[in-house]
């Protein structure tokens, strides 16, 4: 190879995206909801908030599910790490941390342990103990190191290995027990924000977006960047799989949500209104990969036909910004985590139940 | 100061007051008497004469100007930056450390004030000889400044391999304590005066060569639109409505609107609440995808009892193994390894699994230095013969069309009307409770589903 200056290199590589983008615009392809037009359209849902968590006493910044449906994870701008069974509302753990905005939490596969960590640039793992006395952070280990704030963290298919993202523009997999980082990925010029695991079948790929507007798609093992996307118009807060694994949605500032199939390597649908002005912190799928709810920064959750690209509900119920929102694992309902100190967990509210309950002995109608 | 660069006989100026004044302190730090006490220092397998420590540095800095330990490591940095002082164990890394690391005197050949500036041509030769030596052992950014050089300076390319030749043959006649000291000098003295290239270009540099490697697989693909994927997401979309609780609902109830949590028990992984019968829906979502089967405990123990009939179970058991080994703690991996090819891979295993002999090659030499990912190729092959092979027959199979015929469809149940009718909402055993003795067994924890029954509160 001849002698490879920057410069030679930029120009190869922008010469290389024409390329690709000239070979893409020749399908004329269509978009996402173009192909799903025969299908029924979803009516207008109306939603249920079923549990509101309060006992945080700062804004409420992250939330993860437990594997076991009903138990969540949820940290705060004032370190304050709590575990609840959201079921019975009660809590069950709670930690400080030595430091503030806690930006990323996430419950252990085996729900035993929480990681979670902030502006400490650290990501450390709690097992939690079941003896009411037991000081949590007595047993906390530590075990990524970044050098700037961790934005997110999340265990992959075991409690051994966690795959974090940082401000300081890198994502990283770590191995628990030692501490050691496994692999480094690179490529973000600037801030990643998030990041979550591909539910393929090999399981050995994840997606980051960050303040570059770019959503990067990483081979775990080797550390490379298999596929990237820049098509929002600002940072991008939140990336979620489609359930089969063959797409990604985002969520940016741009107050957009988008659809990004890997096998099309483009963007084949984006979810936005003209009266959603501001940025969408964060979403998720549905079980069956019909609805995507977003979380955004005007205190609302809007919920997306991903098919058909329409809006079909808003929720007001939070009363300041919705900064986390994750279905719970086997979609019965969403939580929501907002900078009202609050969490909640809403799903679907239903006009047949409510009919079924009509018995005629009563005059009370009660909605279910 | 002046903005000339050149003093009155056209030589370039230097800061040549400090230069003289960090000399005199480097020569009294060589006192016989009054100096530094110098000593060997072991260097991989080479002893190194002459050595000190970082905090010998320090402690005589604060001694002799009377300053504090901060001003002193300060100072002292000073030396390292400039190259009169260098590390001995991180090179590159030209930074003073306050404790036990290891430092050399530069020798005053290759001091700032007699040799500066570097010159091209010097360079060229240290390269080429680094080049000669170890083919490859240039690293990226002194591969750039040879190729560089090489441009720039070729009319007098032959002078420069034949000096580089030279000086390595009149080296290899040396002592070799005396050789790696002089190639220490040498080093430091150039990483002193052609220091690597800023971090940030580097960082673009790469980063521009990844984008690259990442884009060209696609040159030789053809692209797919979305018209092409045959209403992918329409089918999964429908296929999975009926298990998708917000869109349509889930039996008996769901257990946020009811308080009833029954359809929890129902689908339970950990077999807290005796399962009697699945539901027809979970069994027949096993249906959808081998990922689905694998990744529900339940359907997972059916396959299993459906190999055992077929005589291939240990391909399952092999899969599950290679997950331990990728998702499992590091420092337990070449143990794990080694169990597993003791169990599925040795010859004459208990459990031998069948996999192509270009694999097991393959496999077995990776196992010499076991790691994370050694076992993936043979994963991967028992994987996709289990999807295209047994899967297919399983879902075919009278094992499963009996569990799906018996599996069962809840009765509805319905939220009470009545406030004071409403279900207590029952709190459960925490996932911590369980799983103690597979945390000393270093196994990749998942969800409990293998720790067996524990008793509901």
């Amino acid at each position: 190879r001849p002698s490879d200056t920057l410069t030679t290199l930029k120009t190869e590589s922008e010469t290389l995206k024409t390329k690709l983008e000239e070979e893409r615009a020749k399908l004329h392809d269509v978009e996402l909801h173009q192909v799903a037009e025969k299908i029924e359209a979803l009516g207008q849902f109306v939603m249920k908030t079923r549990r509101t968590l309060k006992g945080h006493g700062n804004k409420v910044l992250c939330m993860d599910w437990c594997k076991d449906k009903r138990r969540i994870v949820s940290s705060s701008q004032d370190g304050k790490v709590i575990v609840w069974d959201a079921f019975t509302t009660n809590k069950e753990h709670a930690v400080t941390m030595p430091c503030t905005w806690v930006m990323a939490c996430a419950y252990a596969p085996s729900g035993c342990a929480v990681a979670c960590g902030g502006l400490d640039n650290k990501c450390s793992v709690y097992p939690l103990s079941l003896d009411k006395n037991e000081n949590l952070a007595a047993k906390k280990k530590s075990v990524a190191m970044h050098t700037n704030y961790l934005s997110a963290c999340c265990f992959t298919n075991s409690d051994m290995q966690i795959l974090t993202s940082s401000g300081d523009g890198t994502c990283a997999l770590w191995d628990v027990e030692s501490g050691q980082m496994l692999q480094s990925f690179h490529g973000h010029a600037a801030d990643v924000l998030c990041l979550d695991l591909a539910p393929s079948e090999t399981g050995n790929t994840f997606v980051s977006g960050g303040c570059d507007k770019k959503a990067c798609v990483w081979d775990m093992r080797t550390g490379q960047c298999i596929q990237s996307f820049e098509t929002h118009e600002s940072d991008i807060n939140s990336v979620r799989y489609y359930p089969s694994g063959d797409a990604f949605a985002s969520g940016s500032d741009d107050a957009t949500c988008r659809l990004y199939d890997l096998r099309a390597d483009r963007e084949v649908a984006i979810y936005s209104k003209e009266s959603i002005i501001f940025g969408t912190s964060s979403v998720d799928f549905s079980l069956s990969g019909r609805l995507l709810f977003g979380g955004y920064n005007d205190y609302t959750i809007n919920v997306w036909d991903v098919l058909k690209g329409t809006r079909v509900s808003i929720l007001f119920g939070h009363e300041n910004r919705v900064s986390t929102l994750r279905v719970s694992p086997d979609g019965t309902a969403f939580c929501s985590g907002s900078w009202d100190h609050t969490l909640r967990v809403t799903n679907r509210f239903s006009y047949a139940r409510l009919l079924v309950n009509w018995s005629g002995s009563h005059s009370v109608i009660t909605p279910l | 100061m002046t903005i000339n660069t050149l003093s009155q006989d056209g030589v370039q100026r230097q800061q040549m007051p400090c230069l003289t004044k960090m000399e005199r302190m480097i020569i009294s730090m060589q006192d016989p008497d009054m100096g530094i006490k110098l000593r060997n220092q072991r260097l991989l397998i080479t002893v190194i004469p002459h050595a000190m420590t970082g905090l010998d540095i320090v402690e005589w800095l604060i001694k002799k100007c009377s300053i504090s330990d901060e001003e002193a490591l300060h100072v002292g940095q000073l030396f390292v930056k400039y190259g009169y002082i260098y590390p001995l164990k991180e090179p590159r890394n030209l930074i003073l450390k306050a404790d036990d690391s290891s430092y050399r005197f530069q020798t005053p050949y290759y001091w700032m004030s007699t040799r500066w500036p570097a010159s091209e041509l010097d360079y060229a030769i240290y390269l080429a000889k680094k080049n000669i030596r170890k083919q490859g052992e240039l690293i990226e950014y002194e591969k750039e400044c040879y190729n560089a050089l090489h441009k720039r300076i070729n009319h007098t390319w032959d002078f420069v391999v034949m000096q580089a030749r030279e000086q390595l043959r009149a080296s290899k006649q040396r002592r070799k304590g005396d050789r790696i000291v002089l190639e220490c000098q040498e080093q430091a003295y150039w990483l002193v005066n052609r220091p690597p290239v800023s971090p940030e270009h580097y960082k673009l540099t790469t980063l521009t060569k990844n984008t690259i490697a990442m884009l060209t697989p696609w040159c030789s693909l053809k692209y797919i639109g979305v018209s092409n994927l045959n209403g992918s997401y329409v089918k999964y979309c429908e296929q999975y409505q009926p298990h998708d609780p917000i869109m349509q609902g889930c039996l008996p109830s769901n257990p946020w609107i009811t308080d009833d949590i029954m359809f929890w028990n129902m689908n339970s992984e950990t077999y807290m609440f005796i399962v009697a019968l699945p539901t027809k829906l979970r069994v027949e979502r096993w249906s959808f995808s081998f990922m689905e089967l694998l990744n529900d405990q339940m359907g997972r123990k059916e396959f299993l009892t459906y190999l055992e009939k077929e005589f291939s179970a240990e391909n399952l058991c092999f899969w599950q193994a290679c997950e331990d080994v990728r998702h499992g703690e590091t420092a337990k991996i070449p143990e794990k390894v080694d169990e597993v090819y003791k169990q599925f891979l040795a010859p004459g295993a208990s459990r031998w699994v069948n996999i192509d002999s270009k694999t097991m090659e393959k496999t077995l030499e990776g196992l010499k230095r076991p790691h994370r990912f050694v076992l993936d190729d043979a994963q991967m092959h028992i994987y996709f013969l289990m999807k295209k092979d047994s899967y297919p027959r399983y879902l075919k199979s009278e094992l499963y069309k009996n569990l799906l015929a018996r599996a069962i469809v809840p009765q509805e149940t319905k939220k009470s009307v009545f406030p004071f009718m409403r279900r207590q909402r029952h709190s459960s055993p925490s996932p911590a409770l369980a799983t103690q003795t597979a945390e000393d067994d270093g196994k990749a924890k998942y969800s409990n589903s293998n720790s067996g029954t524990a008793s509901r509160l």
